[in-house]
């Protein structure tokens, strides 16, 4: 760590490692005290024409993306290499792969935004903290489409498996190379930077609906039958379920 | 065998003056909260008509209920398991907000804000959604009476399915209201449509419901059900439905709908059914025999067997007594009078009705009635002024025989009524293949005088094991464990429990739980707690 500055090891670990624990924490605790407001907040009954659209093109996408990153900064650099895959070819394939990606996700975060903005209906359901998680959001995508589309696949590239992939790993080992992002172009330290906010807001936001893809529902038997059971009472002072007050918005 | 007790109702649609008192009482005990403005676990349409949601009848447009695929197998119309999975995104056969109706209220403030002036202030309507100013042009309950008929009634799905014949015979109107709630199917679609696995049956009573906690708003319980009865919460993402009263029905009242129908056409009581058949039946290749197909999973609560087995496999004692004194299981098997609302759809719905049929006694009576001849009142079944294939594809998919049938049951204990009120020196003459006298003066007691008792006949819901960890909170201390003895017995006709020992006992003087004054009413001492066992913190805990 020779040459690190102090505010840059508060951004690039102490920052980083904060939000992972946001994560892990939030998440806990979210399921076990707010299942009730755990939902995919859907907003179809209100609008559906631009969401018929804009809903799938947006979520097939993202996971197209999510999957070029495991792929570009989980996987090191040697391992693509090892099995014969050079630098350019990788990058030809990281720029084109992500870029259809990218017009996916684009087009589908502009129905969806315009949607979210415009649609007074849906605009009504939408809560703070979820417009929070949706700004944020928003200025991960724009900048991850600059860095694929203009630096990548127009611009003369930026090999970001040497650099920002090391301290990304390195995070999850307990070392990340931190001169490695602190030396990055300034784009790849916002969309890391706004990336570890999305990480932190997530467990408070609809975004927990990730979670609860129900890939379970392709072997459970059709019909589901429940039996009365003996449930324990609340701890006596508390109200136990969390049903909220009427008119406060969620 | 698998034997299950199922709460159902019958609808006694003869009755039904579409008043809409069991959809503003519905509303204001379940649904008068945000994000469910839109919402009616119970609402009452006029038929012919859209309905609500708008066409909610016509499974061509939502893909709702079971289907038959080319093999014979049950399968959703809605589309495989892992379509539904990979359209989670967007559901390709919800309803939007517009086909129930955009909910409104009205900008009552400006009665007494408005300046003062010449001209009253008026109010104007907002939408519930998103507060702004609106034109309501859709309603739950838009069609009443016919309003708008001409336009849109010949829309109604069951009146597009009908033949030329009658359907030129629309020219002379007819109407008659259809209350509608959440059917609590016995091969219910919604269930098998919910990817998170939160809608479940109970398998005590067989009421339909959403787990709250486990619903994670993917919308597809909305579009798995047939008659669009699952409702999805706006403001909470989560699905919502009728409970059929659960809180009620497990202590042994009627629904709220069924409590203050003023028609008093509602009919709450067990049926036995055959667990193992129902998918069996529901699979039934011809859609007109799945009434009768429904009827066979049913099993008679009179029967030894089915005592015997019954008992075997853990329905209470006073569930049994309660089902053989059931009101719906003689309309629906007994008499065969009540029938199912589209079982077409394939989920053997347990909310059944009895076709209307006032108008063909009306029909019989200015066509000269002559009581010693029944084929008068027979014969104009047929010339219903509502057409009885109407009717046949609204409760047999189209059958018309078993409409035909329950119809001329009616007629006939109307006829045999009247006979007996009216001509008091003559011999009664009509008779019937159909039912004995004596069956008809039971239908009679049934549905004419419908007396309370006759009406609903709810056992309570057994929850004495589940209720004793409750107790070691609840205020009079551990009143259900003292009386363990007496609770754990069956109770079918009262109404409360007068469990509270711990007071009985306080100081050495008995005090009675509850008194009865002079005109015979009970009165519960509900306040009175022991101070002794407070201190003590109970008995034994």
């Amino acid at each position: 760590m020779k040459g690190v500055t102090a505010p840059e090891l508060f951004w690039w670990v102490i920052l980083p490692y904060i939000a992972l624990a946001t994560f892990v924490i939030g998440h806990i605790w979210r399921y076990r005290y707010d299942q009730f407001g755990w939902t995919s907040r859907s907003t179809q009954l209100q609008e559906k024409r631009l969401l018929k659209w804009g809903s799938p093109l947006f979520h097939y996408a993202t996971f197209a993306a999510i999957g070029g990153h495991i792929i570009g900064i989980l996987i090191p650099e040697s391992w693509t290499a090892a099995i014969g895959i050079p630098e350019n070819i990788y990058r030809w394939f990281s720029a084109t792969a992500g870029t259809a990606a990218a017009i996916g996700v684009i087009i589908g975060v502009i129905i969806l935004a315009s949607r979210r903005m415009f649609v007074a209906r849906v605009r009504a359901t939408t809560s703070p903290v979820d417009w929070l998680a949706l700004i944020l959001l928003a200025i991960v995508i724009i900048i991850g489409i600059v860095e694929t589309v203009g630096v990548n696949l127009l611009g003369s590239g930026y090999n970001y498996r040497q650099s920002v992939s090391l301290w990304f790993r390195g995070l999850f080992v307990g070392n990340p190379d931190v001169n490695a992002i602190a030396h990055a172009p300034l784009l790849y330290q916002i969309h890391a930077t706004a990336a570890w906010a999305v990480i932190m807001v997530w467990p408070f936001s609809r975004l927990v609906h990730a979670w609860s893809y129900p890939v379970w529902y392709l072997w459970r038997p059709f019909l589901v039958y429940r039996t009365r059971k003996a449930q324990r009472p609340n701890e006596p002072g508390t109200s136990g379920r969390r049903w909220r007050r009427i008119g406060v918005r969620y | 065998m698998r034997i299950m007790a199922q709460m159902s109702m019958v609808m006694n649609l003869d009755k039904c003056i579409g008043c809409h008192t069991c959809s503003v009482t519905c509303k204001q005990t379940w649904t008068n909260r945000p994000g469910t403005e839109y919402v009616y676990f119970n609402n009452v349409e006029t038929k012919p008509g859209l309905g609500y949601p708008r066409q909610y009848e016509d499974q061509n447009i939502w893909n709702g209920g079971w289907e038959l695929d080319r093999k014979g197998r049950l399968r959703l119309k809605g589309g495989s398991r892992l379509r539904r999975l990979l359209s989670i995104f967007y559901n390709p056969d919800l309803p939007t907000i517009e086909d129930y109706h955009d909910p409104f209220t009205f900008d009552y403030a400006k009665l007494i804000t408005a300046p003062p002036g010449t001209s009253s202030p008026s109010v104007s309507a907002r939408s519930a959604l998103t507060g702004r100013e609106m034109v309501p042009n859709w309603g739950v309950n838009w069609e009443d009476d016919l309003a708008g008929a001409p336009q849109r009634a010949l829309g109604d799905p069951n009146i597009v399915a009908m033949s030329e014949k009658v359907r030129l015979d629309f020219e002379s109107v007819f109407m008659f209201y259809l209350p509608r709630i959440c059917e609590h199917c016995l091969n219910p679609s919604c269930v098998a449509s919910c990817p998170s696995g939160a809608m479940y049956k109970r398998e005590e009573d067989g009421i339909v419901l959403v787990d709250q906690d486990r619903c994670r708003g993917w919308r597809y319980c909305v579009s798995g059900c047939p008659y669009k009865k699952v409702y999805f919460n706006h403001k909470t993402g989560k699905a919502e439905k009728c409970t059929l009263c659960f809180p009620r029905i497990e202590i042994g009242l009627p629904t709220i709908c069924s409590e203050t129908c003023p028609g008093r056409l509602r009919y709450l009581g067990l049926v036995l059914y055959d667990a193992d058949a129902v998918a069996k039946a529901a699979a039934t290749s011809d859609p007109q025999d799945l009434y009768e197909a429904q009827l066979s999973t049913l099993l008679d609560p009179s029967d030894p067997k089915v005592i015997e087995e019954a008992e075997a496999q853990g329905i209470p004692h006073d569930w049994m007594i309660a089902a053989r004194r059931s009101p719906t299981y003689a309309l629906i098997a007994k008499y065969k009078v009540a029938l199912p609302l589209h079982p077409e759809f394939r989920t053997m719905p347990m909310v059944w009705y009895i076709p209307p049929l006032s108008p063909v006694a009306e029909a019989a009576s200015a066509s000269g009635y002559d009581p010693d001849d029944p084929d008068t009142i027979f014969a104009s079944i047929d010339t219903l002024r509502i057409p009885i294939q109407y009717l046949a594809n609204l409760l047999s998919a189209g059958k018309i025989e078993p409409v035909r049938s329950s119809l001329r049951k009616l007629a006939y204990v109307r006829s045999m009524m009247r006979e007996k009120q009216l001509g008091a020196y003559r011999e009664f003459k009509i008779e019937s293949d159909d039912l004995t006298m004596v069956e008809a003066q039971d239908l009679f007691r049934l549905l004419a005088v419908a007396r309370y008792e006759d009406r609903y006949v709810i056992p309570q819901a057994h929850e004495e094991n589940a209720g004793r960890l409750l107790a070691q909170h609840s205020l009079s201390g551990c009143a259900l464990e003292a009386q363990d003895d007496s609770y754990g017995q069956g109770h079918v006709t009262s109404h409360f429990m007068i469990s509270n020992p711990a007071n009985s006992e306080s100081g050495g003087k008995r005090i009675d739980p509850a008194i009865r004054d002079d005109k015979g009413r009970l009165h519960l001492r509900l306040l009175e707690v022991s101070p002794v066992n407070q201190l003590q913190g109970g008995c034994g805990l």
